[in-house]
């Protein structure tokens, strides 16, 4: 390895360093500090003891938001008795629940718009965001059609336009978004004839179903759906009826999204910074084994060529005094026979010097 | 320019020859269908189930499955396990190939390919688990492409760009172990956004270390199984060194790999005791989830203890095989089996007919490149101009 163990050092501890204080700090950063939304922004109360299921805020929904037609006109209320979810061309859906003999309930589903939105900590290119308003809006501009923000919303609410072949969009509710710009209502709760649903500053819609709550308490619960459920969100709910009884999960927990993947974001520059200071070390150790085993290994070997030398030279030695001493015709033969042992000796030290080599190996 | 082998050699008409180019034309006919149709027209996705085999399989799998690449390198460059030495560029090939149709499997899926490069160079969203992963994935793309062109130059004999990346490999192979450890563990810290939606039994604040973990054994598993195939249908491309050491590498990571299972079994023991999730085992998804974890890790744990300690390179390979069908299962089971388990039966996903087909078509793809690449670049022999650096 030509490169030198200081240059490389420097060279990956510069990269890990300018990676961890450009782009994955940042990520820490952002998934870390704790966001409580912004002040004032906007919510929706939906009152679901008041709403009469007569679909008219999605009729208003499909116009302002300019979606396709359905088929079936939104005067038509049989299509209460199948369970919905949003979809690419609908923002939003009404629900049935009949749980018992009495008067069904009725819910209306869409984008939550959390206030730490699973959706936007998820995308990838920052193509979903939480505006002061409180409403999480879409840059369709920006979107590589991944689907994770679909995946980790907890609500099931981006639809995705699967059979557009090249420019398929997410799409959800809005929040109206841009007629709030512009001073007006959002279209649902402005076509709300029965006041179930209520726009307003989060803050004080929180305070006055409260006093719902409160003033009513056998009407309602004691419980402000979107209060506190994956962080809070802008969108609340009121009901009578338990929420998990009415299609609304109720086992989410507090944690808002960015919570659950603070661990894994904040391992990144553990790793960056650790790893090629430990693999670094560990190669160092490897290096430094092999020049020991491979010193060893010598050594072992010259000892036993040494010894190996001794021992034929000492017999050679032996058989000459033989020689001189008996000086007989059987000495051609004896001399055969001591050259035949040695060169097994011989052969048996080679073998003898593999030994150790193997070992070395094993022990890598 | 000294070629070791020609560019083109003439394809022959044997019947192995005759399912490739079936594949290869249905998967070509999936692709105009899919590019003019939309994704909605070929698969069975839905809102419900924006992810299927082509993230479930081509994606995960396909990520854990190259991991044979950092494993082996690591080895070799890192560990200083030089009788791995031959191993490493077969398992780089792979992984290059590995990660390269991973990303041309995402052209499928991504709803507008070719904004493949935004979250990287144009809106960076750096809270995502995902830009992570995208973000590694890219990187270590580039890196194991650089550690795989030695083959091609000794290939086209450009010796002195040669020599110039030789000299990298070390820092190359740590950016490689850091990269791999950064993605192939966020890919499991994708799902811990959804805690709602994937089953306790596999939802664990553990993930990423469970996917890192079961990367290392997926990686062994994968570079011993690829030797099986190699040795058996590209026997005469492998030189003497190579074929010498095969087993040897086989049998090394075989006790790795049963080391290194036995623990990522003990993690699961924590991970369901931390979670105190004891009480699931007793469900049908407490069998399923023993079905993998005993059945598909623990087993084959043993199977490769038993095959390196009694050097049986038969059962070393049935149990690489039988891990490899393991990881599959797990990645499988987090994203689409045990993902939307609260949902009722009618509104879960099954995977069409054109989506495997898909799939399969990209695996050939990867089956075919390296065909070509092995009968031609020195990958399981070593360029005769060249000694081992
Ligand atoms: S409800 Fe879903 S889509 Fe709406 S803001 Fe929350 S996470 Fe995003
Ligand atoms: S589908 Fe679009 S909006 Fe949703 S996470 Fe992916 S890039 Fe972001
Ligand atoms: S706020 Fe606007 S986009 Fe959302 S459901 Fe109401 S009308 Fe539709």
């Amino acid at each position: 390895m030509a490169i030198s163990r200081r240059k490389f050092l420097s060279c990956i501890g510069a990269a890990a360093l300018t990676t961890t204080t450009n782009g994955l700090s940042k990520a820490y950063g952002a998934s870390n500090k704790h966001f409580k939304g912004h002040p004032d922004s906007f919510g929706i109360l939906h009152d679901i003891t008041k709403c009469i299921g007569c679909r008219k805020c999605e009729a208003a929904c499909n116009k302002v938001n300019e979606l396709t037609q359905p088929e079936k006109s939104f005067e038509d209320l049989s299509i209460l008795d199948q369970k919905r979810r949003t979809d690419a061309n609908i923002y939003t859906v009404v629900n049935k629940f009949k749980h018992d003999t009495r008067a069904p309930v009725f819910v209306k589903k869409q984008c939550n718009h959390c206030m730490e939105p699973a959706c936007a900590s998820a995308c990838f290119v920052k193509a979903l965001n939480k505006t002061k308003t409180g409403a999480v809006i879409y840059d369709e501009s920006l979107c590589v059609g991944c689907r994770y923000c679909m995946i980790a919303c907890p609500f099931e609410i981006p639809a995705y336009e699967y059979h557009k072949a090249l420019t398929p969009r997410i799409t959800k509710c809005t929040m109206c978004y841009p007629r709030l710009l512009e001073g007006k209502l959002p279209g649902c709760v402005e076509a709300c004839p029965k006041e179930a649903l209520i726009f307003g500053e989060r803050d004080k819609l929180l305070k006055a179903a409260w006093q719902r709550i409160y003033r009513y308490p056998d009407q309602y619960l004691e419980h402000i759906y979107g209060e506190h459920e994956m962080g809070g969100t802008s969108w609340l709910y009121l009901s009578k009826h338990p929420f998990s009884k009415i299609g609304m999960r109720e086992d989410l927990g507090k944690k808002s999204a960015p919570e659950l993947t603070t661990g894994p974001l904040s391992a990144v520059p553990i790793v960056v910074g650790l790893w090629p200071v430990l693999l670094t070390g560990v190669y160092a150790i490897s290096k430094r084994k092999d020049k020991i085993t491979k010193e060893e290994k010598e050594k072992a070997v010259a000892q036993t060529t040494a010894l190996a030398k001794e021992d034929t030279e000492k017999k050679l030695e032996a058989l000459r005094e033989k020689m001189t001493r008996e000086k007989t015709s059987a000495i051609n033969f004896e001399v055969k026979k001591a050259l035949e042992e040695a060169e097994k000796t011989d052969a048996a030290d080679k073998t003898d010097d593999k030994a150790p080599e193997e070992s070395g190996k094993e022990e890598n | 320019m000294a070629l070791d082998k020609p560019v083109f050699i003439k394809p022959k008409l044997t019947l192995f020859n005759i399912i490739i180019g079936i594949i290869l034309v249905m998967g070509l006919i999936l692709t105009i269908l899919r590019f003019t149709k939309g994704i909605g027209a070929v698969t069975n996705l839905d809102n419900n189930n924006p992810w299927g085999i082509w993230i479930g399989f081509d994606l995960l799998c396909g990520v854990a499955l190259a991991a044979g690449g950092y494993v082996t390198s690591a080895s070799c460059y890192i560990f200083g396990l030089k009788r791995y030495h031959s191993a490493v560029r077969p398992a780089i090939l792979t992984a290059f190939l590995g990660y390269a149709l991973v990303v041309l499997a995402l052209h499928y899926d991504l709803g507008r390919p070719l904004r493949l490069p935004y979250p990287i160079f144009y809106s960076q969203g750096t809270s995502s688990l995902l830009f992570e992963v995208g973000l590694c994935v890219f990187l270590y793309l580039t890196v194991l492409f650089v550690e795989f062109t030695p083959a091609a130059f000794e290939w086209l004999g450009l010796k002195k760009i040669r020599a110039i990346v030789v000299k990298l490999i070390l820092l190359l192979t740590i950016f490689g172990v850091i990269l791999s450890t950064l993605h192939q563990s966020s890919l499991g810290a994708l799902f811990m956004i959804v805690p709602s939606k994937l089953h306790p039994l596999w939802y664990s604040g553990y993930l990423p270390i469970y996917f890192f973990i079961s990367s290392m054994f997926a990686g062994m598993s994968m570079v011993i199984f690829e030797g099986s195939l190699a040795h058996r249908y590209l026997e005469n491309e492998m030189d003497a060194t190579h074929k010498k050491e095969a087993s040897g590498v086989a049998f090394g990571f075989a006790k790795a790999a049963s080391l290194i299972m036995m623990g990522y079994c003990a993690t699961k023991l924590i991970g369901l005791a931390v979670d105190n999730n004891w009480h699931f085992l007793g469900t049908s998804w407490g069998l399923w989830f023993m079905f993998e974890v005993v059945g598909f890790v623990a087993f084959p744990a043993v199977l490769f203890a038993m095959g390196s300690r009694e050097k049986n390179l038969t059962m070393v390979r049935f149990a690489a095989i039988w891990t490899i069908l393991g990881i599959i299962l797990n990645r499988l089971n987090i994203s689409i089996v045990a993902f939307n388990y609260h949902l009722p039966a009618a509104d879960r996903y099954f995977p069409s007919l054109s989506e495997i087909g898909t799939s399969v078509f990209i695996v050939t793809l990867g089956i075919v490149a390296y065909r070509f690449i092995t009968t031609r670049m020195p990958i399981l022999h070593e360029h005769p101009d060249y000694k081992a650096h």
